[in-house]
């Protein structure tokens, strides 16, 4: 996402950007127009939960027992308070809290993709400017590491997590290990792309070039070489964090993710899969629901950007 | 070709020693073994005891020798939490994934590579585009949320399909299976489709890439020039291209269903390893940790293996040796 | 050169060749007519985007979407092919019609065997047993020069040079015994040593079997070599067309004077060779009139305006206003094609 602002940032980009081919491919597919505006407005709305949810659901104060399995858009039986996607069995307000849930979802998600595009970059940087044992060491781990599925990485991180830390503060740190653990387990993609682009530019004439006027490798790694590989991050970090969403969902899930205190998406999600056979279909639904367009929207994103940066595929 | 196989089997054994290296970090270092052993009111003479007996103050890479030694025999320690062998833990559990795995990965290889092939042909047919669209949601979809979805319309809104467990199982010996009784196959069915979805969505689109990608090769252009029929071009020349490399993929896609196993295990409480796993997790069970960590490294190594003599045996520019005025 | 005066074996008359884009519709070939005669080589020249290869790839029916036919017609003995549908199409590629594409590492399939392949060939257009099918494999090999060719036929692509392969599929082209053969750019792939042997091998074959051959190259050397007529193309239009010696000797059209003065020739006293200023014009941008108005030195106003026909100007023809008036006919195409013919056959 920061890249993206990064190539919108001046006016002049910006004109050349709604001319440009793939703005035209953009306006061109409707699926990808409403993808966009339903990640938007899930973003936004996640980032001011505080502002237009009608409750603090994490707040136990405002959280009435009685309200509890209150059936969306009826009144409750105790209090004539109605709730448009009903309350779970504390009496909490899904709608708020499905916000809130969004926002801790987004949030590793964002800064597991941050996390793993910086490391993957780096390292890609690296092993494909020095080559030699730093790339032969790099990518054998990384080949190691892709023939193990992400999950797997991501829950033995956890385990790990949960054998050293000391059980008092693990709910506190839960939430950094869950993004170091979905970064680590997602980092190899980005490393490979961008040592195999840097591999190629570096043998290009305006590197070789600067170079030999003795600009330092650092300078020229970021200057010269970083643009040229913003593309292809950009495709996988699209798509990457919808597998972090998915990724911390899961997680959640199984319940080694965020502590209860704190649920995201697939917190909720765990918790209302125990009313599923009582009757209390809402608990589930909403956050299911919710769940799936945000994965689902910023997915179909990094699909359309994959095509229109790469029109051979199409 | 031996050399090939020889050096890759080294290879293979190399990633199965720093495998066991992780495994062996994991149970020596993550808590105290002593403590997890015999409790807090143990005196300090006892755990000393103990210490030496377990060989816990030989140098560290004697012990690392003395863990893989007792991998290799399957011998994994005893489980903190239920004090039985791990081995024996994992034996019993073993089938039931196994089973599961096998079949829904037939399953997403078969459907897999048929409509990934149907698409790239049909590439404009509002079929192909209906199959593309729902494929995408296939992908979005998080896995646990397929089997809570299967589990409402199947188990509790038409209450024709059992909503967890693996129903009534056979014992073969050591192997204990469900799909000889009705109500293991019926335990099997929304779990299989769960676990093979996700693995069929993607082979597809897989599939689908790189048939459109072939289909542009010189080589299917110059047999078009030829006059070939589009069934000899499809089904021989194309489709024979498109999954030489999809082996490699789909290989590792089929090896890692035995990993996702633990979330579709999970929401439908299916008996195997990867349930086993997660409690294992929860509850900080280290040697149940490491000696799944070495099973399903052991399984992933073995289909890489695999993989990779199979991609030997059907391309001809790795088998055949160039001949004559070499290029 | 044959002698009858019978309907030539291929026409191609006032071929338009579009690409709808986001931004208009691209016109890659407009208004080309061109015959080829039985046994005869046609060279092609241009530089790259000239429409060389598309109108190769129209007359075999393989032009790739979105690239359509928007006008005119391509005749094959007299019938029209352009308009078949797919299943005709078919069984004249390969049968009457063979191609050889530029690059012989990528045409073939690198996982069949070479006799496979010929195999395949052979049965989709002959009635005749997979047994009598192999041993003609073997013969073709033979005929195109492959040593070993009972082994060969039984090797993998990977296992054969890069001439061999280009020998392998000119055998595989000459499988069904077509009537023409459609060369893109046969030898540009590969080394200079192998190009004349695989060039010699083919004029050898196509006299042998009185095939004919349309050869598109941008290589004069080639073409001055095999062709026995010659047809220049310039941003999709033919520039000049007419039989090899005279446009290599004494071209007419300003754009094949310069491709003509660009090439060294070894011994002449030559101080400099002659460059053409400036570049094709891209699609997007053909100028009004003559497409190559810009860049010509002797250019007048009438070129800016009106956009020249072939215009017979002696030997070849030439898209070029500086040879109306001087000629009384400035007759369209069609008449202008025969009464060609006609002049070519009494030369």
């Amino acid at each position: 996402m920061s890249n993206m602002q990064s190539t919108t940032k001046t006016p002049s980009l910006l004109a050349r950007a709604l001319d440009s081919d793939i703005f035209y491919s953009f306006t061109r597919s409707p699926i990808t127009v409403i993808s966009a505006i339903v990640a938007f407005v899930m973003i936004t709305a996640a980032l001011c939960a505080p502002l237009i949810s009608p409750q603090n659901p994490f707040d136990p104060s405002t959280l009435n027992l009685m309200e509890g399995f209150t059936a969306p858009m009826t009144p409750n039986e105790f209090t004539g308070n109605s709730f448009w996607l009903g309350t779970d069995a504390q009496g909490r307000d899904l709608f708020s809290a499905i916000l809130y849930g969004s926002r801790v979802s987004l949030m590793v998600g964002f800064a597991a993709v941050g996390f793993a595009a910086i490391l993957g970059i780096t390292l890609g940087l690296l092993s494909g400017y020095l080559g030699g044992w730093v790339d032969s060491a790099v990518m054998r781990v990384a080949d190691v590491q892709l023939s193990f599925p992400a999950i797997l990485i991501a829950l033995l991180i956890f385990g790990v997590f949960k054998g050293v830390v000391p059980v008092q503060v693990q709910d506190k740190m839960a939430i950094y290990v869950l993004i170091i653990a979905i970064g680590l387990s997602d980092w190899v993609q980005y490393a490979r792309t961008v040592r195999s682009s840097t591999m190629a530019e570096k043998n290009k004439e305006y590197v070789q070039a600067a170079r030999l006027i003795g600009v330092p490798a650092p300078m020229i790694l970021l200057r010269h070489i970083l643009p040229n590989v913003m593309g292809p991050v950009l495709v996988i970090a699209t798509i990457g964090l919808a597998l972090a969403i998915i990724l911390e969902a899961t997680l959640s899930f199984l319940g080694v993710g965020v502590p209860p205190t704190q649920p995201s998406l697939g917190t909720l999600i765990r918790v209302g899969q125990d009313f599923m056979f009582s009757g209390e279909w809402w608990i589930i639904l909403f956050p299911s629901i919710a769940l799936l367009l945000l994965a689902l929207s910023v997915n179909l994103l990094g699909d359309w950007l994959r095509d229109a940066l790469n029109p051979r595929l199409r | 070709m031996i050399a090939f196989i020889i050096r890759r089997l080294l290879q293979s054994v190399l990633v199965m020693l720093a495998v066991a290296l992780v495994a062996f970090g994991l149970f020596r270092f993550i808590g105290d073994p002593i403590n997890n052993m015999v409790g807090q009111e143990a005196t300090m003479i006892e755990r000393e005891q103990l210490r030496e007996q377990l060989g816990l103050n030989d140098p560290i890479f004697i012990q690392y020798f003395r863990f893989v030694g007792n991998a290799a025999r399957g011998e994994f320690g005893i489980s903190y939490r239920m004090a039985r062998p791990v081995a024996d833990i994992i034996a019993e559990r073993l089938p039931a994934t196994l089973e599961l795995a096998i079949i829904s990965g037939t399953a997403a290889l078969v459907f897999g590579i048929g409509l990934g092939v149907y698409t790239a042909l049909r590439r404009d047919g509002w079929l192909s585009h209906f199959i593309m669209s729902s494929s995408l949601i296939g992908v979005s979809l998080p896995t646990f949320l397929i089997g809570i979805l299967l589990i409402y319309l199947f188990s509790v809104y038409l209450q024709i399909l059992p909503a967890f467990g693996r129903g009534e199982v056979v014992q073969l010996g050591w192997w204990s299976t469900g799909l000889l009784t009705s109500s293991g196959l019926k335990s099997l069915i929304m779990p299989a489709i769960t676990l093979g979805l996700y693995q069929l969505t993607l082979i597809m689109r897989l599939v689908r890439a790189e048939m459109l990608e072939v289909l542009r090769t010189d080589y299917i252009k110059f047999a078009r020039a030829r006059g070939l029929s589009n069934r000899a071009i499809h089904f021989s020349h194309a489709l024979k291209n498109t999954l030489l490399p999809v082996i490699t993929i789909a290989g590792l896609q089929i090896g890692s269903i035995v990993a996702f196993a633990i979330i579709t295990e999970t929401v439908f409480q299916w008996p195997g390893v990867g349930l086993l796993f997660i409690t294992a997790i929860q509850f900080v069970d280290i040697p149940i940790m490491s000696a799944y960590l070495v099973l399903i490294s052991l399984i992933f190594v073995v289909i890489n293996l695999v993989v990779d003599l199979l991609y030997f045996a059907v391309d001809p520019r790795l088998r055949v040796k160039r001949s004559g005025k070499g290029h | 050169m044959t002698n009858d005066t019978q309907t030539p074996l291929l026409s191609v008359r006032n071929l338009r060749i579009e690409f709808p884009t986001r931004r208009g519709v691209l016109v890659a070939i407009d208004d080309v007519s061109f015959d080829i005669s039985k046994g005869e080589v046609l060279g092609v020249v241009g530089e790259s985007g000239a429409g060389k290869s598309l109108t190769g790839a129209a007359i075999i029916g393989l032009l790739e979407p979105p690239g359509r036919i928007a006008d005119g017609q391509i005749l094959l003995q007299g019938e029209p092919i352009h308009n078949l549908p797919h299943a005709q199409m078919r069984k004249i590629r390969g049968r009457k019609i063979a191609m050889i594409f530029q690059d012989p590492l990528t045409s073939l399939n690198p996982l069949f065997t070479v006799g496979q392949q010929i195999i395949e060939t052979i049965l989709t257009h002959k009635d005749i047993s997979e047994k009598q099918a192999r041993q003609r494999a073997i013969d073709l090999l033979t005929e195109v020069g492959i040593p070993g060719p009972e082994q060969r036929v039984d090797h993998y692509p990977h296992q054969f040079s890069g001439g061999m392969r280009q020998r392998v599929v000119i055998a595989l082209a000459l499988c069904a015994d077509p009537e023409l053969i459609i060369a893109d750019e046969p030898t540009t792939a590969l080394d200079v040593s192998v190009q004349a042997q695989i060039i010699a091998l083919l004029k050898k074959l196509c006299k042998e079997h009185q095939t004919a051959v349309m050869l598109v190259t941008h290589d004069m050397g080639v073409i001055a070599e095999v062709a026995d007529r010659v047809a220049v193309m310039y941003a999709g239009r033919l520039a000049e067309i007419g039989p090899v010696k005279e446009l290599v000797q004494n071209p007419q059209h300003p754009y094949t004077k310069g491709l003509m003065g660009s090439i060294p020739v070894l011994g002449a006293d030559i101080k400099r060779l002659v460059q053409i200023d400036g570049s094709m014009p891209r699609l997007t941008s053909i100028p009004k009139g003559c497409a190559f108005n810009p860049r010509c030195k002797q250019v007048f106003d009438r070129c800016r305006e009106e956009r020249p026909n072939l215009i017979a100007t002696g030997k070849t023809h030439a898209a070029c206003w500086l040879y109306d008036n001087q000629d009384k006919n400035q007759d369209n195409q069609g008449n202008d094609q025969d009464s060609q013919d006609k002049r070519e056959q009494t030369a």
